[in-house]
């Protein structure tokens, strides 16, 4: 078992002969991903990395049976990427692009939710599913298959949050980054309960950051669920200044209740192992699951 | 991006949102032709001199200031413009002002009271949708309207299909407590400002106080406003508005090389790939016994180039005593970076007069570190995180 993407997971490129997509629809593809084909509007009938062009994701799903994305789609146009891919029945729309105008994903987020569909993002890195499916921006060889769950609003931060659970000797069932900016799909919370469902993880690690309210709905959700599993925390930009966006546009301190103190403070009330340093989070696995 | 007072009326103004009326000035000079001007329009002689600064708490700064005749409004112009205002929000040094806004009097005596109230408008993180926050408690610091009477505060979230109803308008006229013309004003009020919102892709609209005057026109007296800098691209009008005045001269150039750079006090630079890794890496730099002098994420392109133009950003810095580089390679190989960082030293000489650790992770992790180690330059590798905050803590001891 896994989460979100495995290797039946019908995977479109939408933005998929631009740059982006191109380049990153090559790795996922050499990783062994089962990219069915992709979307550019216009291009439709062409074949891109020996794979179908269509110009429509209808069109795509209609032919292909697609029933995952990614998109790789600039940010003025990327609200409707997403929206496009709801209306055509996609399950799971992975969002990459970073940029989006917040009104743009107000929009979006209101226009998805009566559909039967999961965003992740955007501003994410993705989601994989080692040795099954990588659907993402992530360089895949540092996640070795294993039993650890990870979520993560950050890019860099997972990959080392991975590296670090790998070397110790575990591995992941799936990693997924739900993004970084004001307005995301896929909830820490959201994203943590996939996770306690599924069979084969047996830890979590979770990984925040300053800003917003997510990790604390996350970790009362973990208490109030049982603690079923055990889940590692890490809360990044201790220190980081008030009222200023620390990169990601999400990334910002707001009042006393987001900052990384008050957070890691909510995660250990509610029974999440936190650490300190974002050097010793594998080593916080491997004593958590002995 | 933050704009000024007047910048944030203007834009107001466009979308037919009532505010006190002003002209801006540069020198004193040119506040009192802007008060002659103001008169002539509104036949008011008293005028309001504000600082146009990009921070809150002005009036407490001595800021904005009463002039109820020309002579006044050219002293007071005087002293505020080139001074350093200090308020709750900005640092000890304060701020220097270069401009000031020459507003019309809006406090004037009439049938009723003038009554001022708070409004803003912001997104609501939890539900992904704007909201209009408000409360009969206006030109007081709202927070701590906040905290010692919560129940003041009200909110009305907008459905974003359908945009602000008129029925919401309703509400919050009612909520203030507002009757008859007083009222009717500030239901039209309430729609312009929140159309004004969402056509400006703003995210936030702080309207601090609100006024009903005592002819009953509900005027924004102030106005904080912050454009999304991801929607600039459809406002080339707005972009124009920035004042790089008002902002740090390193994070400025930063911008213009396309680098993500935000400003602190410490003594430890860092340079990182990734937003996260940036902050998790400041925050090791203060485990490790040093404080961090900078956020800045090189983003996934580590060559010589952009590295040294990281170098030479942090090094602007002279209370940095030490740089460390946190890469995690992943698509961008470890030995490209390690050869951008041996190259950005090699150009930059003695520029470079800090130790710097360097701490690769990821594809092809160990080359790079030979590659470092090999260079013959005054670098410390490291492969492992903690090892590289050790290192920070050692350099720094």
């Amino acid at each position: 078992m896994s989460v979100l993407v495995n290797k039946d997971s019908k995977i479109i490129v939408q933005g998929f002969t631009g740059s982006e997509g191109t380049f990153h629809a090559e790795q996922m593809i050499e990783y062994g991903s089962n990219v069915v084909g992709g979307v550019t509007p216009g291009k439709g009938g062409q074949t891109h990395l020996d794979r179908p062009v269509f110009n429509t994701v209808s069109d795509a799903v209609k032919e292909t049976g697609a029933d995952v994305t990614i998109i790789f789609v600039p940010p003025a146009f990327a609200a409707d990427a997403i929206m496009e891919a709801a209306d055509a029945g996609i399950k799971v729309i992975i969002t990459i692009t970073e940029g989006i105008p917040v009104s743009d994903m107000v929009k979006a987020s209101d226009y998805i939710k009566g559909k039967d569909c999961r965003l992740i993002g955007p501003n994410c890195p993705g989601v994989i599913t080692p040795g099954e499916a990588k659907v993402g921006i992530m360089p895949g060889f540092v996640f070795k298959k294993g039993t650890v769950g990870i979520v993560s609003k950050s890019g860099t931060l997972t990959y080392e949050a991975a590296d670090q659970v790998v070397k110790e000797g575990f591995g992941i069932t799936t990693a997924i980054g739900i993004g970084g900016d004001p307005i995301i799909g896929t909830t820490t919370k959201d994203a943590v309960e996939l996770l306690m469902n599924d069979d084969e993880t047996k830890a979590i690690v979770m990984i925040g950051e300053i800003g917003g309210q997510l990790e604390a709905d996350a970790a009362k959700w973990i208490k109030e669920n049982g603690n079923k599993k055990p889940v590692i925390g890490f809360i990044a930009g201790e220190t980081a200044p008030a009222g200023r966006t620390m990169g990601h546009a999400g990334a910002i301190v707001g009042g006393s209740e987001d900052t990384a103190q008050a957070k890691k403070a909510i995660l250990k009330e509610n029974g999440v192992h936190v650490v300190d340093s974002p050097a010793e989070i594998g080593k916080k696995v491997a004593e958590v699951l002995g | 991006m933050n704009i000024h007072e007047y910048q944030g009326k203007e834009i107001l103004g466009s979308f037919g949102v009532r505010t006190q009326r002003g002209i801006v000035a540069q020198t004193a000079e040119e506040a009192v032709k802007a008060a002659k001007e103001l008169t002539e329009q509104t036949g008011t002689g008293w005028h309001v001199i504000k600082a146009q600064v990009h921070a809150g708490g002005r009036g407490k700064g001595g800021g904005v200031k009463l002039a109820k005749n020309l002579k006044e409004v050219e002293q007071i112009a005087g002293e505020i413009i080139g001074m350093n205002l200090v308020t709750p929000q900005t640092s000890a040094e304060g701020k220097k002002v270069h401009q000031v806004y020459v507003a019309e009097d809006v406090y004037y005596p009439g049938d009723s009271e003038p009554e001022e109230y708070y409004m803003s408008v912001l997104l609501n993180r939890a539900t992904g949708r704007n909201m209009i926050m408000y409360s009969t408690e206006g030109g007081v610091d709202i927070e701590t309207v906040a905290e010692e009477t919560p129940h003041l505060i009200f909110t009305e979230e907008i459905d974003p299909a359908t945009g602000i109803l008129p029925f919401q308008a309703r509400r919050i006229a009612f909520n203030l407590g507002l009757s008859g013309t007083a009222f009717k004003e500030m239901t039209k009020f309430v729609m312009s400002l929140y159309t004004a919102f969402d056509k400006s892709d703003s995210s936030l609209f702080e309207i601090n106080p609100v006024l009903k005057t005592s002819d009953d026109k509900i005027l924004a007296v102030d106005a904080k406003v912050t454009l999304d800098d991801n929607a600039l691209f459809r406002h080339k009008d707005y972009a124009e508005m920035r004042d790089k005045r008002e902002e740090n001269p390193t994070e400025v150039e930063a911008k213009e090389v396309g680098l993500n750079y935000v400003d602190l006090d410490g003594n430890v630079g860092c340079m990182v790939n990734g937003a996260g890794l940036a902050m998790a890496t400041m925050d090791l730099i203060k485990q490790a016994g040093g404080e961090p002098a900078n956020f800045l994420d090189v983003g996934g392109t580590a060559d010589a180039k952009r590295v040294e133009e990281a170098f030479r950003l942090i090094l602007k810095d002279d209370k940095v005593e030490a740089i460390l580089v946190n890469i995690f390679g992943g698509i961008v190989r470890c030995d490209r970076v390690a050869q951008g960082i041996v190259d950005a030293y090699k150009n930059m000489g003695d520029a470079i007069n800090v130790p710097i650790i360097v701490r690769l992770q990821g594809t092809n992790a160990d080359v790079a570190k030979k590659l470092i180690d090999e260079s013959g330059l005054a670098v410390s590798s490291a492969v492992q995180f903690k090892e590289a905050a050790d290192k920070v803590q050692s350099v720094l001891s």
